[in-house]
């Protein structure tokens, strides 16, 4: 009969099954570390040590002198007011357009979701790049749209699209829908469809069963799919840089080009770090109101 | 037509009440697809200005893509390192995702959020940071620390779809296994990897789509002969709008429709036997 | 078969304790199983014996206490080390093999040689029926069938213990039935030490050589299936099994159960609780036909009935008794039968055989 080693104040075998327990659990966990090695190094450090610039003037002291100038420097306040309001804009306008899209294929019979799935799929599946130079190319004053409304008599010259606002909004919207359509399918998906039975059954018409039942149960996917697009825009690059025009500056450009032009690392991590310090803030908020992890992936 | 005259859904409303959100949502679809589908046959126009319908068909764009050795050598160098990092990081986030998964431990809330950073960060931050830190170590420019940089990129979306994958597999597969003598890490790969076979596919292809398509931090991290193709055509584009763009944007779009769409076909088969 | 298979070993549970958080799914549970005997593990949902069974099975880590199976203390030993058979709820039959694949799934990872692997998967597949399936697919099987296989694969390297978890919860009324006296017959002729988990009485009463009955992550009572059923512990066990009417008794100085003032029972020494309960199974109650003399080794009940349900092969007559306590008994509807004659709203007086009265201390569960 193996030894047992018993304690006097401890349980039957307690100690070794505890042992056993945790060498199992760091066995398990220990996968993870490769993953978690390169998070770290890739992440982590240069992070960290964006952060720790940013807290050192020109010359190698510690200071807040780069964050001072955040403040004083009407231009860099500019580029925050810019960039929050591109990103609340496409926000806004992907939920006006992607709703009726997610409902859609919410109502329809499943066999054909897949296909139409791929409509919403596509641009996922092909490059940023790509799909912003697309736009640059239809924009443009002899492009496509502006040849067609032409034709068509809705506008008599050719109207400004790209270059501006205008062509990155409508460039940031056509990137960032599937972002919210996939999530907010998702949820509409979950909602129990007996409800809607049941609001019919108790007197409502189809659009006050729509509003008062099928929108206030679909809220959360909007909420889930909003933060998503809400912060990819925060940090967005290369359609406001090549839509833009050099019009639209957000953040992410701001610090690119500091970088190009003075170099001056100080700054640019100052700008980083607010940039990363308010997504924080915003996903800190929305977890408040949010089951964060139950929204994206289903109910464990 | 009887059809706009029947159900659509539990209220009992009826398609034909329905139209204007089927004509809508079928404009947006349209919308959603059109710039996609359009660059297609404007890279086969011959004229400068990339005009839609062509009026003169030629493959004049692809020639100049051919013939260019930039940009041959920067789809080289895209391709390996996506490769690579499809490589690398499919078996991290697996190996992640199961460790997290099946160990059900108190601190895997923080391992999973910690693993979870590279989708949070905004990727400026990622470009920023490792060009910086990188450039100290050396290897900046480098095949070494674009796949890195990559891969990190990559895991989160790898765990997703994995975790996701086990969620709906009966892991008592792996008990069984085990009461009847099977080591762990054996039960492991003989009955659980040949299951999740389809799904370590899927994450595996879009290592390869996410390293190949992306470009902030290959702005970065590549340059001058090491150039990804992504940043060749960054810095075509914001100088002018080299039609030649049209044509590898093309073959990019033909490359990642093509491999996601045989996924699929692939997924069909197996789940129809 | 059984001519080559190692002697089949005991189990024995000592002060396992298992806890989630604040909640004690095991709390210092004891129990034997002796070699070769059908054991049922019978219980409702959230009782704790399927947490018993997968510490058993080395499936989950108990917080403390040991697991011997014969001499071998397996407490710490993984679960794929302990040589046990293990046939789960929902089957866990691997669907990228075939029937015989997973069959021989155990014999290869013990590195038999293929003649023998064939020779033993075979003869495991006959002892189940199911010779002719050797090559299907697994979802090409209905539900009997699978459980069939998971049932070879987890005998087919000779275990000396075979652990079932709700094996039969799957399958259909009927086919459950029929399942319940084929297991029984496939343990007699393997012999193995079988723990079997199940939260259906009759099935626990049907095939079990002995029942634990556990509740709350505790052990209620062990015994045969008569024991159980005609000798409850608690009142846990007696409204476990079976139907139970439940009327309170007073117990006087001198150790007496009484009810009514007529004295039921002698309390032997060192009882000490002091609410006992009196515990009528339905269908041991007779009508009392009215001309009838009282007898002495009988206990009456007047009362009257409150409601009649026919259900077939037996009704439920529902009464209310003196002191508004109600009682229900089971009777026969054979045509002629006296039930016939009951209706709603009339008196009526039943009666029961002392031998057949069961006392237990507390009151209704």
């Amino acid at each position: 009969m193996a030894d047992i080693v018993t304690h006097p104040d401890e349980a039957l075998n307690a100690r070794q099954l505890r042992a056993a327990e945790r060498r199992e659990t760091f066995t398990l966990l220990a996968l993870t570390l490769p993953a978690m090695v390169a998070i770290f190094l890739v992440i982590v450090i240069p992070v960290g040590w964006l952060f720790s610039l940013s807290f050192l003037d020109g010359s190698g002291k510690l200071s807040l002198a780069n964050y001072q100038k955040m403040i004083e420097y009407k231009s860099y306040i500019r580029v925050f007011k810019t960039t929050f309001n591109v990103s609340f804009m496409t926000t806004f306008l992907c939920i006006v357009i992607g709703y009726p899209l997610a409902y859609f294929l919410s109502q329809i019979p499943r066999k054909y979701v897949g296909l139409f799935m791929l409509t919403v799929l596509l641009p996922f599946w092909t490059s940023l790049l790509v799909r912003t130079y697309a736009w640059l190319v239809m924009l443009q004053r002899n492009g496509l749209i502006n040849n067609f409304a032409i034709d068509l008599g809705i506008w008599d010259a050719p109207v400004k699209l790209a270059h501006n606002l205008n062509g990155t909004l409508i460039g940031m919207v056509h990137i960032m829908l599937p972002f919210l359509v996939l999530p907010l399918y998702a949820a509409m998906q979950r909602i129990d469809r007996n409800a809607l039975q049941a609001a019919a059954n108790l007197g409502a018409t189809p659009v006050q069963a729509f509003w008062q039942v099928f929108v206030p149960l679909s809220l959360p996917g909007v909420v889930a799919g909003s933060l998503i697009v809400f912060v990819l825009c925060l940090g967005f690059y290369v359609t406001p840089a090549v839509l833009g025009g050099g019009k639209v500056i957000m953040v992410s450009m701001q610090i690119t080009a500091i970088l190009e032009d003075q170099f001056n690392w100080g700054a640019a991590s100052a700008l980083g770090v607010v940039l990363l310090v308010s997504t924080f803030a915003v996903l800190l908020l929305a977890s408040r109101f949010l089951k964060l992890d139950a929204v994206m992936f289903g109910r464990r | 037509m009887s059809w706009l005259k029947s159900a659509a859904s539990e209220t009992q409303i009826t398609h034909g009440e329905r139209l204007w959100l089927y004509v809508l949502a079928g404009l947006i679809m349209f919308l959603l697809v059109i710039p996609t589908v359009i660059v297609i046959p404007m890279s086969f126009s011959d004229s400068q200005y990339l005009e839609f319908p062509p009026s003169n068909w030629s493959l004049r764009w692809y020639d100049e893509y051919l013939e260019t050795p930039r940009w041959i050598k920067a789809t080289f160098t895209s391709l390996k390192v996506a490769v690579l990092t499809m490589l690398v990081a499919t078996p991290f986030g697996t190996m992640a995702a199961y460790g997290l998964f099946v160990s059900g431990s108190r601190y895997g809330k923080a391992v999973f959020f910690l693993l979870m950073t590279p989708m949070i960060v905004p990727v400026i931050l990622i470009a920023i940071g490792t060009f910086y830190v990188f450039g100290k170590v050396g290897i900046v420019n480098s095949t070494l620390g674009l796949v890195m940089a990559h891969t990190v990129l990559s895991v989160p979306i790898v765990m997703i779809i994995i975790t996701s994958a086990l969620r709906t597999y009966d892991l008592n597969q792996e008990r069984v296994a085990q009461s009847l003598g099977s080591t762990r890490i054996r039960a492991f790969f003989e009955i659980t990897l040949p299951q999740l076979k389809f799904s370590i596919l899927t994450a595996a292809l879009l290592a390869f789509l996410t390293s190949f398509d992306e470009v902030i931090i290959s702005i970065f991290l590549s340059g001058g002969g090491n150039s990804t193709l992504t940043k060749q055509m960054f810095s075509a584009l914001r100088d002018y709008i080299d039609p030649t763009i049209a044509a590898i944007s093309t073959l990019m779009i033909v490359l990642s429709t093509g491999l996601m769409l045989g996924l699929q076909l692939i997924g069909g088969k197996d789940k129809g036997q | 078969m059984t001519s080559d298979r190692t002697a089949s070993l005991s189990i024995s549970v000592t002060e396992l304790t298992k806890t989630y958080g604040a909640v004690y799914a095991l709390n210092s549970v004891s129990i034997d199983v002796k070699a070769g005997e059908f054991l049922t593990l019978l219980g409702p949902s959230g009782s704790g014996k399927t947490t018993l069974l997968m510490a058993i099975a080395g499936f989950n880590r108990p917080d403390s206490g040991q697991i011997c199976f014969g001499d071998t203390d397996v407490t710490v030993m993984p679960p794929h080390k302990r040589e046990v058979g293990m046939v789960f709820q929902n089957y866990a039959l691997f669907p990228h093999m075939s029937v015989f694949e997973n069959v021989a799934f155990p014999l290869k990872l013990r590195k038999i040689p293929a003649d023998e692997k064939r020779q033993k998967v075979m003869e495991a597949l006959a002892t189940v029926q199911l010779s002719d399936f050797a090559e299907r697919r697994i979802d090409q099987l209905s539900g009997g069938q699978r459980q069939r296989v998971a049932l070879a694969r987890a005998f087919v390297f000779g275990p000396t213990i075979l652990l079932m978890d709700e094996p039969l919860s799957a399958l259909d009324k009927k086919l459950r039935e029929e399942m319940q006296i084929e297991l029984k017959q496939l343990h007699r002729q393997l012999g193995v030490t079988t723990v079997y988990v199940t939260h259906d009485q009759r099935e626990a009463l049907t095939m079990s050589d002995r029942i634990a009955v556990i509740n709350d992550g505790e052990v209620a009572q062990v015994g045969t299936p008569r024991d159980i059923y005609n000798a409850p512990a608690n009142s846990f066990v007696a409204s476990f099994i079976g139907e139970s009417s439940f009327i309170p008794l007073d117990r006087d100085a001198g150790g007496n159960l009484l009810y009514d003032g007529v004295k039921i029972a002698k309390l032997p020494a060192g009882q000490t609780a002091d609410k006992w309960s009196l515990v009528i199974r339905p269908e041991r109650l007779s009508l009392v036909p009215p001309k009838a003399k009282p007898s002495s080794k009988k206990l009456y009940f007047k009362g009257h009935i409150t409601e009649l349900v026919y259900q077939g092969e037996t009704a439920l007559v529902m009464m209310k008794i003196a002191a508004g306590q109600s009682l229900v008994a089971r009777m026969n509807t054979r045509a002629g039968d006296a039930v016939d004659t009951l209706a709603e709203g009339q008196s009526l007086t039943v009666s029961i055989d002392k031998d057949d009265i069961i006392t237990i201390p507390g009151e209704a569960a």
